[in-house]
């Protein structure tokens, strides 16, 4: 049973959330069941942000179910360049975005269930979180072979992952999110979650990959809506409280005060890509120029998703060598960003002597480092 | 007896009234960070219960406290250190973020239990830490942290609150024991008492002032809870003016008290390529040429064509006219400059009218007609500006505003594209470039730049040359203003205004002023376009 906040509904949530004596429609006394009407990662993991810094949940518990449009979104100590394929997610238009917890990478699309589930730091338990969606799978669709592993994934039929986890724990609250393979594009999210990006060395979090099913595949009769009621129901039922969906606008800034300025800082660059842990790209590349086959050396320091320290190895006087270090001097302190390379590239091409074949070799060095990003 | 009995309530009262003082001083001092105690009255230090209120920074008077990493729940032993976000001698406050750790895909927050200096981190990142052993070491003052202790509890159920927490009426009310023992020792309700710290957190000053309000005094923070009588006004109000019968409250000017801090931050990447190629550019001599366009039969014309572009698929601006305009205008009128290759117009002419309808046949946009007229335009220098090159193509490059800034693409041999193929191609760089997804070819071997800064605004400007190019354009916002025409009537026009500069080595201003008439006809006239095609 899903109830469409009305604004009185609205301001009911925003006291009920802050005081929880306050009257409200389901018993948000023991617990509380919220779905976003938004599908824009960064509203909804702002979300998250949001319950986790301003709600005291000392007996309470939420749940938060959302859906996204594409994205790709990875753990808070991971590195986009090693997780996936940025060149493709550009072309496609699917997002990246960085979360606050742990864990590893995950492909989002409106195929995808996210469930959130907020706790105080104490009632944290991860296993039973999982369980109840188990027993909601199970009493859904009881031919159903779904299971939780130790690594807290859930795997469909012994062998396939139809469910990944994260956590973040707080001063006072801690949530627990995980999704749930319902009908997502398979295709997309293989060719996604795959680095082609080589010679990378890092100490961030790696994913672990695992084969994948969506949950429509087993049984096409399934759809998100389906599941998530089934969830919710079951959620219900274990907090003694109504089965009762509130739909939340994650836009809102008089329900969530502050919401807009957490979008905002999930969404920058410095965030994404800036919070990468320190890293080194080392590599070798054979450039084609003019029939001959040139072999190019690249050693690049990355630190805050910017570039620390380059090196750009070139067969002798190839390039002459106040253009390379002229290159390598710019790129120190730049952006790990094809674009911003790009960019920089041309505008110095601009004070470079003109000479037609200086500038083709120019171009082709540049466009083969920026292949690394 | 009686004399020290005296004496000693005498001292006790001068203690006292001290200790007044030196409180008043001290709440104010308080709200502004530890730094600014240098300016602060030394003999506070005299009495030993004041110093729980301040720290100075030179002197360091409080202890050592080894911070243990608490329990994270799960009954979980290690986690991996990922972040750290303070270091070695910054100041912490309560609740501040300390570090990042991982454990097993939780993320863990570990916030600070005391205000303090950090005095030792005892991992570095990537190290894995352990539960119950010391993560930070944070120098804290001694009271504080005594009474921190006890919240120390290592029972893994219980979760480690840094404060004891007050049910009353159903509402939170947080306070540190030390702010409880006073509000006990004053019968002071918690629940009463409005907290300004963070979380609505109740601080020493939020009772103050509560019993402050209660008695109309300012009370001293020690156990004796006696009463003093309010302090005289302060003298240096000045006196109410006599001449009026009434009292004026004169307020008291506060300092204002900014705490916002200068930021640096290097020039790098794409804007430090910028600072290079701009110093370059302005050693060029620039002379700047400005005009009014009227495009009113222009505008007319785009409307007629919006239709067809949308069937095509294609989003016709003024650009691509623009753009054409500007590559038309280099027709090999005088014979002054000799040996470069003539653009065959009649082989192009089929290119530029592709349909056969009037309405495109006259929709020629006039820059790439212009260079033609006058090829100088679309020349380059060399360094020592021994040399000019005439480019045979017309690379005419658009400015763009993207996320890395102000970046020039460049549409390719103008001079054999039909208005379609300009504003296809204008799309095309669009769409790349909002996506991030220009490559360098698309960014290099522009000749002449246009630049529409009128769709963010301005009439006039003085755009700045991009090297190796001589020239470049800088177009107006489209303003609706009233205009005479022929007949003397006032009718409405669509006016743009027009700012070129170009390089005085080489270009005269009687050469751009020509190319700039060319340009502004072929643009207000689409029809003479035309007639100068064979």
């Amino acid at each position: 049973m899903v109830i469409l906040l009305s604004l009185k509904n609205c301001f009911q949530l925003h006291y009920g959330l802050k005081i929880p004596a306050a009257g409200f429609r389901c018993s948000a006394n023991t617990g509380l069941i919220i779905q976003s009407v938004s599908s824009d990662i960064y509203q909804n993991l702002a979300v998250e942000d949001w319950v986790h810094d301003n709600m005291t949940l000392e007996d309470r518990h939420v749940l938060f179910m959302w859906r996204n449009s594409p994205t790709v979104v990875i753990g808070r100590h991971q590195n986009p360049w090693q997780e996936c394929n940025l060149k493709i997610m550009r072309e496609k238009n699917i997002k990246l975005a960085r979360r606050r917890s742990g864990g590893g990478t995950v492909y989002h699309d409106l195929g995808n269930i996210n469930l959130t589930f907020f706790t105080s730091k104490k009632k944290y338990e991860r296993m039973e979180n999982l369980k109840l969606v188990v027993r909601a799978l199970k009493a859904l669709r009881p031919q159903f072979d779904v299971r939780a592993t130790e690594r807290y994934d859930l795997l469909l039929n012994g062998n396939f992952k139809i469910s990944g986890t994260a956590a973040k724990l707080g001063r006072t609250v801690a949530y627990h999110h995980c999704t749930l393979l319902c009908n997502a594009d398979r295709f997309l999210l293989s060719s996604v979650l795959k680095s082609p990006y080589k010679g990378i060395k890092s100490n961030a979090t790696p994913s672990m990959p695992a084969l994948v099913k969506n949950l429509f595949e087993e049984d096409p009769s399934l759809t998100c809506e389906i599941v998530m009621d089934a969830i919710a129901a079951e959620y219900a039922r274990c907090h003694k409280i109504d089965h009762c969906i509130t739909l939340i606008n994650p836009g809102d800034e008089t329900v969530f005060p502050g919401i807009n300025m957490k979008t905002k800082e999930l969404q920058t660059w410095d965030w994404i890509y800036g919070k990468t842990p320190k890293f080194s790209i080392r590599t070798c590349f054979n450039m084609v120029y003019k029939q001959s086959l040139l072999e190019v050396k690249v050693d690049i320091q990355v630190k805050h998703g910017r570039i620390e320290a380059c090196n750009i190895d070139l067969p002798e006087q190839w390039l002459p060598p106040a253009m390379c270090s002229e290159l390598e001097k710019n790129l120190t302190g730049s952006k790990l960003c094809p674009s911003e390379t790009a960019a920089l590239a041309s505008t110095l091409l601009r004070v470079c002597p003109q000479n037609y074949e200086l500038h083709s070799k120019w171009s082709l060095l540049c466009e083969t480092v920026m292949t690394l990003m | 007896m009686a004399t020290v009995r005296a004496l000693r309530s005498c001292s006790r009262t001068a203690g006292r009234l001290i200790c007044v003082h030196h409180i008043r001083s001290c709440t104010s001092v308080r709200f502004i960070k530890s730094k600014y105690m240098s300016i602060f009255d030394k003999s506070a230090f005299k009495f030993s219960h004041q110093h729980r209120l301040f720290r100075t920074s030179t002197i360091s008077n409080g202890q050592i406290v080894q911070f243990k990493l608490s329990d994270i729940g799960e009954g979980i032993t290690e986690v991996t250190v990922k972040e750290w976000y303070v270091k070695e001698g910054d100041s912490v406050s309560q609740f501040d973020s300390i570090c990042e750790v991982q454990s097993d895909k939780a993320s863990v927050t570990i916030t600070s239990r005391y205000d303090g200096i950090i005095r030792k981190l005892h991992y570095n990142l990537d190290e894995i830490a352990y539960v119950g052993k010391p993560l930070v070491d944070i120098e804290t003052d001694v009271l504080k942290a005594v009474s921190s202790e006890e919240d120390v509890v290592e029972t893994p159920a219980v979760s480690h609150e840094e404060q004891t927490h007050q049910e009353i009426k159903g509402h939170k009310t947080l306070a540190t024991p030390a702010v409880r023992r006073l509000a006990m020792e004053n019968n002071i309700k918690l629940s009463e008492v409005v907290g300004t710290g963070k979380d609505n957190r109740i601080l020493k000053e939020d009772i103050l002032n509560y019993l402050a309000k209660q008695t109309g005094a300012i009370l001293p923070p020690s156990p004796k809870p006696e009463i003093i009588p309010p302090l005289p006004k302060p003298e240096t109000v000045p006196p109410a003016p006599k001449d009026r019968g009434t009292k004026i409250a004169i307020p008291i000017s506060k300092p204002i008290v900014f705490a916002g801090k200068d930021k640096t931050e290097a020039v790098t990447g794409f804007h430090k390529a910028m600072v290079k190629t701009m110093t370059a550019a302005l050693q060029i001599p620039h002379f700047g040429y400005c005009d009014e366009i009227d495009l009113t039969q222009l505008v007319q014309l785009r409307e007629e064509l919006k239709p067809v572009a949308q069937a095509r698929g294609v989003k016709v601006s003024f650009m691509p006219f623009f753009i054409k305009s500007s590559s038309l205008s280099t027709y090999l009128g005088t014979c002054m400059y000799g040996h470069y290759m003539l653009p065959d117009v009649l082989s192009f002419c089929p290119l530029l009218f592709p349909l056969g309808d009037k309405s495109i046949k006259r929709a020629l946009s006039a820059a790439s007609l212009g260079l033609l007229h006058y090829p100088i335009l679309n020349a380059s220098v060399d360094e020592n500006c021994q040399s000019i090159t005439y480019k045979a193509s017309h690379n005419i490059g658009v400015a763009m505003d993207t996320e890395q800034g102000l970046i020039v693409p460049n549409v390719k041999n103008v001079q054999v594209c039909s208005v379609f193929d300009i504003a296809s191609e204008l799309n095309r760089l669009q769409t790349l470039g909002s996506s991030g997804q220009l490559g360098t070819n698309d960014l290099t071997g522009g000749t002449f730049t246009l630049s529409n800064i009128g769709t963010i605004g301005g009439t006039y400007a003085k755009p700045v040359i991009l090297p190796p190019e001589v020239a470049i354009g800088a177009l107006g916002k489209i303003q609706v203003l009233p205009r005479f025409n022929g007949k003397g009537e006032v009718f409405k026009a669509q006016i743009m205004n027009v700012s070129w500069s170009a390089d005085h080595r080489i270009i005269d201003g009687a050469t751009m002023a020509r190319f700039s008439n060319l340009w502004k006809s072929y643009l207000e006239n689409p029809a003479s376009m035309l007639v100068d095609l064979k």
